[in-house]
């Protein structure tokens, strides 16, 4: 004896219904019109890679690096950007970085906000919390074929799929990030009679930078690997290469694949941890280290000490 | 004196449901019944004070006693349950968001416990935030930034960021970004409390020297008494977010209002708190030309003084002892020896606003201490005696009769 005994629930029925019968129809051209402007950025970014030399993209990403991550990552960018190439892709993993770039820009467009309000009313934040628990935890298979139906196969989809899955930790921490500035500072500025904006761009923002930087860090994260697991519904890149590794039972494609992936995150990875680090640690800038270096007298780098 | 801010029946309850809690409070049910009644705390309530333009007013209270909600009542950081709150006219309690806005902006400044400075931006660019706020040019921003932590002697760190300044330096900054913006009133929520006793010494004595330059209303919140009494004008005393007493640190220390307010002044140093002006009395005087040694004797016998003081015109020439004049009376045999054979000429002053602690070696030369004005003219004269009198009285007898509404009394100097 067990509950379907006395009731069967089309609960199947009841979501072909919702998406095929009434989401469809009625509002795909909002869904297609949706997809407009991600081509756009996506197509454009592309293209830029695909035009820019590997060894001007190879550099850039090794200053980056070294920038923000230290000596040990701009060795391990060049060699590891050469390995990619060598192994023959290259454009893959160009089209991926764009991918992931489309979709983290707009992730940040759509999450920091959202994550400002959420910071800003409780009532926001009580709505938004649960629906980010289920963009986080549905297996993205799942949401895959709604997807389709409503925005078709290719790029673009693939691209709202990631933004979905990504989008959740840019939101969770800019709002933690802004609730987390000390209450003190809060009423300093309300104090002194700051508005809410003025507040917002001069407290809570700058405050709350690293943490929404570590939140982007996570929305990167998310997004390469759900780059990826677009390949199933159209979208291209290194995903592509692993998928049709997987279904020609080509060991060593998908493992190059898997290779370029696993490269490019680390990379990607490192230099946006290092991002939200920079706020904290202060240390001389290259400039003034020269400075320091070509001009007898100029005053040395290493700022004041703490005072009595 | 104009009134610049005033309070009045001002009510704070906590929680969802403070309509229910304020009418048990006004049909006088305590704080904890109501509590447990209704789940709201009472954090200030029927508080009522005014504070004088270019006034100290220091709120002294223990943790808990409501006095950090009272001063953030003030700029409306808190809005009160109940009640009014004036600053120049203008209710703080009742106004709308715009307008309280361009209050905080002109007219109130706020110093925090914790400092509360921004810690990504430098001193010059904390101390300039009100400016920034309200609009000024950058270039005026920063020199009027400067200005304000040269008042301060901080001008050199300009471009350090907070966490390279010592607490107390920190704290002058918080002080330097409240006096940029060059308001009337300045809300000081224990602004020293977190700094260690030297610092705070200092920073006390420093607060009184640019008082006497920028004549602000300052509202002052401290938990410590010896700071309220150096500090306030006037001082007001909280308990469980009532007011008990409000009035001048004497007022406070010789008629404390209840047995808390006694148990709290019992062990503080009357000498600091009481002045030459406390103890001095009319002064009964001679003529150096006029007087004789015998007038001396017989006046100090009328009066029952042991020294009497002799003025040259409007001058003080000096003091006559009752043993002197008396053997010099005496041994002459005459009753016209000339005062001025008599007079001794090195004797103790004090000004009206000497503190008892001060005059403690003067007054054990035996001298009445001449109490003199700017002039160098006597108003009065301190008997040794009263000194002593005043420093050992007893603090722990409350008057029967409360003392709230001691600050209705116009602080009138007593001399």
């Amino acid at each position: 004896m067990s509950p379907s005994d006395f009731l069967i629930i089309p609960f199947d029925d009841w979501v072909n219904f919702l998406v095929r019968d009434w989401l469809v129809p009625n509002f795909r051209p909002i869904f297609r019109a949706m997809q407009v402007p991600i081509s756009m950025v996506l197509k454009g970014l592309d293209d830029f890679f695909a035009f820019v030399p590997m060894v001007v993209t190879t550099l850039v990403f090794a200053l980056l690096a070294f920038k923000y991550a230290g000596r040990g990552m701009v060795i391990f960018t060049i060699l590891g950007f050469a390995f990619i190439d060598m192994i023959g892709l290259w454009p893959e993993t160009m089209t991926t970085l764009s991918m992931i770039l489309t979709s983290v820009l707009f992730c940040t467009i759509i999450g920091v906000p959202v994550g400002i309000l959420a910071a800003r009313s409780d009532l926001t934040w009580k709505i938004a919390r649960p629906v980010l628990d289920i963009m986080q935890t549905i297996p993205s298979f799942v949401y895959l074929v709604p997807i389709v139906m409503l925005f078709g196969v290719g790029m673009a989809p693939g691209i709202i799929a990631t933004i979905i899955f990504a989008l959740s930790p840019i939101i969770r921490l800019t709002n933690l990030g802004i609730r987390n500035v000390r209450t003190d500072l809060i009423e300093a500025s309300t104090a002194f009679g700051s508005t809410p904006m003025q507040m917002l761009f001069e407290l809570q923002l700058p405050l709350a930078m690293r943490t929404i930087l570590a939140g982007l860090n996570q929305t990167l994260m998310l997004a390469l690997s759900m780059v990826v697991i677009t390949a199933l519904i159209g979208a291209g890149g290194l995903g592509l290469t692993v998928n049709t590794g997987l279904g020609r039972l080509d060991v060593g494609g998908a493992t190059a694949g898997g290779v370029g992936i696993i490269i490019l995150a680390i990379v990607l990875d490192r230099i946006t941890q290092g991002l939200g680090e920079q706020k904290k640690v202060e240390t001389t800038s290259l400039r003034q280290t020269l400075i320091s270096l070509f001009k007898p007298g100029a005053p040395a780098p290493a700022h004041a000490g703490k005072a009595a | 004196m104009t009134s610049k801010i005033s309070v009045k029946n001002v009510f704070k309850i906590f929680g969802d449901k403070p309509g229910h809690a304020l009418d048990m409070l006004k049909s006088g049910q305590s704080k904890n019944d109501i509590f447990e009644a209704t789940g709201q705390t009472i954090g200030v309530q029927n508080a009522a004070f005014d504070v004088k333009e270019g006034q100290i007013f220091v709120v002294m209270g223990l943790s808990g006693s409501g006095k950090s909600t009272l001063v953030r009542m003030l700029n409306g950081l808190i809005r009160p349950t109940s009640g009014e709150i004036l600053i120049d006219g203008d209710d703080i309690a009742s106004c709308s968001p715009a307008k309280l806005r361009e209050i905080r902006r002109q007219k109130i400044a706020m110093v925090f416990q914790h400092f509360a400075l921004f810690p990504h931006r430098t001193i010059a660019e904390n101390a300039a935030y009100g400016l920034k706020v309200k609009g000024v040019s950058s270039d005026e921003r920063r020199e009027r930034a400067l200005l304000a932590l040269e008042q301060v002697g901080l001008s050199s760190w300009a471009d350090s960021l907070p966490a390279d300044l010592s607490g107390g330096m920190q704290q002058r900054v918080g002080l330097a970004r409240a006096l940029a913006t060059d308001p009337h009133v300045l809300l000081m929520d224990e602004p020293f409390g977190a700094l260690d006793p030297l610092i705070r010494k200092e920073m006390q004595e420093e607060l009184l020297v640019l008082q006497r330059t920028l004549k602000k209303t300052i509202v002052f919140i401290t938990h410590d008494l010896n700071e309220a009494l150096m500090l306030g004008d006037r001082i007001a005393i909280m308990k469980d977010g009532e007011i008990v007493q409000v009035g001048s640190a004497q007022d406070i220390v010789s008629q404390p209002a209840n047995d808390y307010v006694a148990a709290f002044v019992a062990d503080i140093d009357r000498g600091r708190v009481f002045t030459a002006a406390t103890v001095a009395i009319e002064p009964s005087t001679l003529q150096l030309a006029d007087d004789t040694a015998g007038d001396a004797v017989r006046t100090m016998e009328e009066e029952n003084r042991s020294a009497v003081y002799v003025l040259d015109g409007e001058d003080i020439a000096g003091v006559v002892t009752y043993q002197q004049a008396a053997a010099a009376d005496r041994d002459s045999g005459t009753s016209d020896v000339p005062i001025a054979d008599v007079l001794i000429t090195d004797f103790p002053t004090a000004d009206r606003d000497t503190q008892l602690a001060d005059l403690y070696a003067p007054a054990s030369s035996g001298l009445p201490i001449a109490m003199t004005d700017a002039d160098n003219r006597l108003i009065g004269v301190i008997e040794p005696e009263a000194v002593f009198a005043q420093l050992s009285a007893d603090p722990a007898t409350p008057d029967t009769e409360p003392q709230v509404e001691a600050d209705q009394r116009e602080l009138a100097p007593t001399a």
